[in-house]
Formats: structure tokens, sequence, C-alpha cells
């Protein structure tokens, strides 16, 4: 079962390598990594995603509460998280398929960021199983490359971590 | 004040009485500070891991943070295998290594590695010093991690130019405030209540104490405990010592390698209440076995603990000492184990009476420890090794109220002999003795050097068999085909070596001789070697 866990660190050099580190040592996989600084600018968020049993979730969050520079770790239930990803696919696009492509984007929301005689740079941010989708449909007009950033996500209503 | 006074200047208002260490280039202008305070004890080591495992010692009988320092480079990757060794056992430590000018970092000069990355999974945390000013706030955050909490290794990386770097002024903070560290203190109440509750339940309890009942200090507690409810005590390796042999409520060492009678009680018991001990293979072999069958407490001081070896149904948090006596002023109740205390003798009694075998012309480690410990001082610290005689010597010899220091999480061969001249810096005047094979002994005596540099008093008993026997019987058990690359052909005569040293030694080969032979061992001047004949073939099942 995929799970996200939020962790708030301190905004230091060398604190993400202990938390991939931690990640490897305990053999534990992660799906899905984001970091950004907060409205802090002495802590940063760093968002995980792991696809693991509850016990394993578990130990996975006492374990990087363990390390010093690790503030906070929160894991985010699925129902009350507003989880999303940002994805920029470039595809191959003629005269031909143009129009195909733009009524898929518009179907899916996406954004036309960049356009060449034999390309588009599309951009989409939504959660990470309608980026799939998205993904899926392009697939037919030949991909040229695709990047993720993973997920970033924060709980719903007026609580914070 | 340079970077490297103010770092010495800290150390001191750290009550630091003692550095082990290995001078280098990047380190230089560190040892440099230190020659100007006579009042911190110096030991140069003869290789750096060895500056470990002396802290290690000095931090496990002194309960103070041991302290090693070495250069940068090969000095710090030597002292790898003693920071983990220390993280395997929860052991204080602030290790602090010289490296190479900052500015130069990441660029492959001369004796330059990245220690902080290296160390990061088996250290407790790390700094890598850019600014002097910031030593002293640094030191003082090193020393509360590692001797807080679940007490661990700590290591401070100090380039060259920072320690020669001059700063503002030295000012040592008298708190710490790390956003990121609060470790819990006291148990949680209800669940106090809870393990009182199934402790008045319980018909067949048992406690299993492990080395967190000596670094939170609770040797008492436990021992209060354990008499109050008429609870029967195992112990894990790291919890050996805990109670004298003899203590009606002791049972011994549980484990793959442990005693009899006390994996008996571990097998029969309905309620087990685990304190200070992580649980780990070598002490349960099957955890989950364990689970079904019998109520299970756990108190800790690390929360990650509780659930990652074993699914406790009384989890526990907190420092073991507080924990315990928390729950010894909830009015403990008398639990009616009485049939099952007496049944437990009968194993006991089984146990002690245990006759070893006898080889003509060599000593069984059994019988061995058994009459060293008849004639050990009451206090006296032993310091064990890694292999066949670190079992032996947790099974059989006989506990007073000393301690027994060995690795016991990482199992790290060459531990016992600088452990020993860690301890003897911490307690010049503590009986202390150093059990080790032949194997591991070829692995530490290079520091016979630093006992004989300060004419230190440790007795050393040395298992011959010429032959890594530990190894030697497993591989002489399935699924392996026999013996190889164990037979320790080469090795010196031993006795010419403590001799090079200046030190002297003895030899015994018959096991009537033994009593004899010990007491003159004991009661040579200084250090002295006993080397004890041991058949090759010997095993820790015999």
């Amino acid at each position: 079962m995929k799970q996200t866990i939020s962790v708030l660190v301190e905004n230091r050099a060398g604190v993400l390598n202990r938390i991939t580190g931690l990640f490897s040592r305990r053999a534990f996989n992660i799906e899905s990594l984001a970091v950004g600084v907060t409205d802090d600018p002495t802590i940063s968020r760093i968002t995980i995603i792991v696809d693991s049993g509850n016990n394993v979730v578990e130990q996975v969050e006492k374990q990087l509460n363990k390390l010093i520079e690790v503030i906070k770790v929160r894991t985010l239930e699925e129902t009350s998280m507003i989880g999303r990803e940002l994805m920029i696919l470039k595809v191959n696009a003629n005269n031909k398929t143009r129009q195909d492509i733009m009524t898929i984007c518009e179907i899916m929301d996406a954004k036309v960021d960049d356009i060449s005689p034999t390309s588009m740079t599309l951009e989409l941010s939504d959660t990470p199983d309608r980026l799939d989708t998205f993904q899926t449909m392009m697939r037919p007009f030949s991909i040229l490359e695709v990047v993720r950033t993973g997920v970033i996500a924060v709980q719903k209503g007026g609580g914070k971590i | 004040m340079n970077g490297a006074q103010a770092l010495i200047r800290s150390l001191i208002e750290e009550q630091v009485t003692h550095i082990f260490g290995y001078a280098g280039a990047t380190i230089c202008p560190a040892v440099d500070a230190l020659k100007e305070h006579p009042e911190i004890g110096y030991t140069l080591v003869r290789t750096e891991q060895n500056a470990g495992h002396m802290a290690s010692g000095y931090a496990r009988v002194s309960g103070k943070v041991g302290v090693c320092m070495v250069t940068s480079g090969p000095g710090a990757t030597n002292l790898i295998t003693g920071i983990a060794t220390a993280y395997m056992d929860s052991i204080p430590m602030v290790a602090i290594t010289g490296q190479v000018p900052s500015h130069l970092l990441g660029r492959d000069i001369f004796q330059e590695v990245d220690i902080t990355g290296a160390v990061a999974p088996f250290s407790k945390h790390s700094y890598l010093v850019k600014d002097a000013n910031e030593i002293p706030r640094i030191v003082k955050e090193a020393f509360h991690i590692a001797s807080t909490g679940r007490p661990g290794p700590v290591l401070i990386d100090i380039p060259i130019d920072i320690q020669n770097q001059e700063i503002k002024k030295f000012h040592y903070p008298e708190e710490v405030n790390i956003r990121g560290y609060k470790p819990s203190v006291k148990g949680n109440e209800l669940q106090i209540k809870r393990v009182a509750q199934a402790i008045a339940r319980a018909k067949q309890p048992l406690i299993c104490a492990g080395g967190g009942v000596w670094l939170a200090g609770a040797q008492e507690e436990l021992l209060e405990l354990a008499e109050r409810c008429a609870i029967p005590v195992v112990k894990t390796m790291m919890g050996l010592a805990l109670m004298p042999s003899d203590h009606p409520l002791n049972l011994g060492m549980i484990g793959a390698h442990g005693n009899h009678c006390a994996n008996k009680a571990l097998a029969k018991a309905d309620l087990l209440i685990m304190v200070g001990t992580r649980a780990a293979d070598r002490a349960v072999v099957d955890p989950k076995d364990i689970q079904r069958r019998m109520a299970t407490i756990h108190i800790d001081v690390d929360p990650a603990e509780i659930g990652k070896n074993m699914q406790a149904a009384i989890p526990l948090v907190g420092n073991v000492k507080v924990i315990l006596r928390q729950l010894l002023d909830l009015d403990t109740p008398v639990t009616d184990s009485a049939a099952w205390l007496e049944q437990l003798q009968d194993y006991r009694k089984a146990e002690l009476g245990r006759i070893f075998p006898h080889r003509e012309g060599y000593i069984f480690p059994g019988t061995a420890l058994r009459r060293l410990g008849a004639q050990l001082d009451d206090n006296a610290v032993v310091c064990v090794d890694v292999g066949q005689n670190q079992i032996f010597t947790c099974k059989y010899l006989p506990q007073k109220h000393g301690r027994l220091l060995t690795s016991g999480g990482l199992g790290t061969m060459g531990y016992a002999l600088p452990a020993a001249i860690g301890v003897k810096a911490a307690l010049p005047e503590r009986q202390t003795v150093v059990v080790c094979g032949d194997g591991s002994f070829q692995m530490a005596m290079n520091e016979l050097a630093a006992i004989r540099a300060a004419d230190l008093d440790i007795k050393i008993v040395l298992f011959q068999n010429n032959v890594l026997g530990l190894v030697h019987q497993i591989q002489n058990t399935a699924p392996y085909h026999g013996s190889f690359g164990v037979a320790l052909d080469g090795s010196p005569d031993f006795q010419a070596i403590a001799a090079a040293y200046g030190i002297p030694s003895l030899v015994v080969r018959d096991e009537d001789q033994l009593d004899q032979t010990v007491a003159e061992f004991l009661g040579t001047r200084g250090c002295c070697l006993l080397i004890c004949s041991v058949h090759p073939d010997v095993t820790t099942n015999d």
C-alpha cells in the first residue's frame, strides 16, 4: 500500500543524504521523494512515498525521528490529504497529430509549454494516477522525454503537521 | 584563541579526563592545544581502531562519554570499526577527526576522506565544522547527543584551517536546544499500570535484561523489581553481570550461545519483561514464536526498538531507570511464582553442576573460567573478546559485583585488550582482566605497547588453540564441509612476544595446575599473560 510521509527537517547541507542513507540501510523502498524549503527558511519539507505495509511505515517513521536533524514526521491519511505531482512531457508532434494531442491536453487540463515543427512540450500538475493516464494517452504519439517531480502533499483543512 | 584551543577548552568544560588518540598532520593543531593541558590524560594507541575501543571501555565503566581523537584519511577510516562497535552497543562516545583544509574539501587531496559520510549509517550523529566559532556549541551538542536518550557515538570532523582559525570570544553554552532531539525520559503512567497488572496476573514471569540497564545505571532498580516481585532474570550478552551468578533469581544468559537454564526459562514463561534490550537474533532466535506463546512487555529508551525485532503487547518508552522506579513506586504486587522458581532452580543447579570434558595436556576453557572467577576480586572488570572465548566466558565465568565488557552487537575481534586499557584509564585501581583467543589477541597485541608505556596492571588470559575456534566449529557443522582457512599457522611464540614488551607470562597445560597458576598470575605485579593451551576441536557445546 502506498503511503505518504511528510518530514520537516533542518534546512542544512547533508540532511537529505542522511534521509536517503537511512532508507537504503534499513532496506526501505522509496517510491518518490520531493524536497523544498518551507515558509521558515531554516526548515525544509520532504514528502516521501513508500509502498509498504503499516509495520514498515511505522519503523520508517521511528527511524526518521531518530535522526537529529529531523524535526517532525507525519504519515498523511490518503483520504484527508491533497497530493500533487508535476510532469513535463515532450512528445513527437506534426501537422497530422497536433490536433489530437491538443484534444487530450484539453481533457486532462495540461498546458503547452513549447512547440516546434516536430514536437510539443506539455506540462501537467495532478495526482500521480492522472499523470499516469496522461502519459498512457501520449504514448501512441511517441514520447521523447518525461520528467516527474515526485509527489508533494499537505493535509486538508486548517491543520498543519 | 584558535579553534583547536576552543576544542580542548570545550572538552575540559565537559569534564573530559582522558583522550585516546593517534596524531597526524591534520589533527596537529588540536594535539598542540592538548599539550597545554596535562589535566587531560592521553594514551597513544597503536592503531586508530583501538582508540575507539579504549574510549568504549572507558565510557562503560565510568558512565561518562569516551573521547578519541585521530587524524584525517586513514586515521579516520581505521577508527570506523571502533565507531561501529560503539554504535551497535550504544556506547556514549565522541570521536574527533582532523580533516584537510576546508577550501580543498572534495578534491581528493592527500589523506582526505569523507568520514562524516562514511560513518553515517552507524553513528548517532556527526558534524563537519565549517566555522571555529561554532566549536563550543557543537562540542556541547555532541556530548549531549552521545550521552542522552539511547547513547551512541558522535563524530566531529574539523578541517585543519578551522582548527587554526582565531575565534571571536570563547563562550561555552549552558544548555543545548536541538529542536529535532528530545528523548523521552518518563514512562507513560497508563502503560506502567498495565505492566503492574500484567505482572500481578503472571504465574511464570521472566525478566530479560540487556545492556540498556547498564547504560541507564538501573542495576539497583532491576534487582529491586526482581526481588520484590519474585521474578527470575535472564540476561542478554550486553546485560551480563547485572546480577551475581549465585543470586537465586539469576538464570544466566539467553540465546543461541546462552545457558540452557536461561533458554528453558524463556521457553516456559508466560510473561516476558524485556528491559533495555533489542532482542536481536543472537539473543532471541525466534521472536515470532515468543510473541505467540506469552505476553510481552518491552521497556526501552529508543521508540524505534519497539516493534523492530519483536512486537510487544505492552510497549513502554523512556529511561529504564526512571521507568523501573515509577513501577516500583506503584506498590508492585508479588507474583505467585513459587512453583515456577522451584522448577527453575532445578535447571540452574543442573547448569552450575555441569561437568566439563577433560583432555590430558589441555585446558578446557569452561574449567579455567570457573577457577579464574573464583579467585577474582568481587568487583573485577573482565573484558572478553569475540569467538569461542566470548561464549565460554559469558556462559561460565562466575559473576560477582564487577563488570563483563564485550563487543556484543558488532562482534569485533580485538575489542577486549584495548577496552581494558580504557577501563584502566577510568579506574586505575580496579582489577582488570582480558580474556581472548589467539585469533583475537593477534588483532590487538600491538597495544601491549600502550600497556607497557603506562605500566598498566592488566591481566591477560589467552586461550591458545592455534585455530579460529568458533569458525572452525561452524565449518564442521552442516551445511559446511569442514575446516578451511582457519588454522593460525605462523603465530608467534606468545611468551616471546610478551617478553619483548617486558611483560611476564605463564603457560598452563594441566588442569590440576590451574588454581596454583591462576593465583600466581593474578598475584604478579603489573601486566601478566596467562596462556591456556586449548585443544583445537573443543566446541562451545562441549
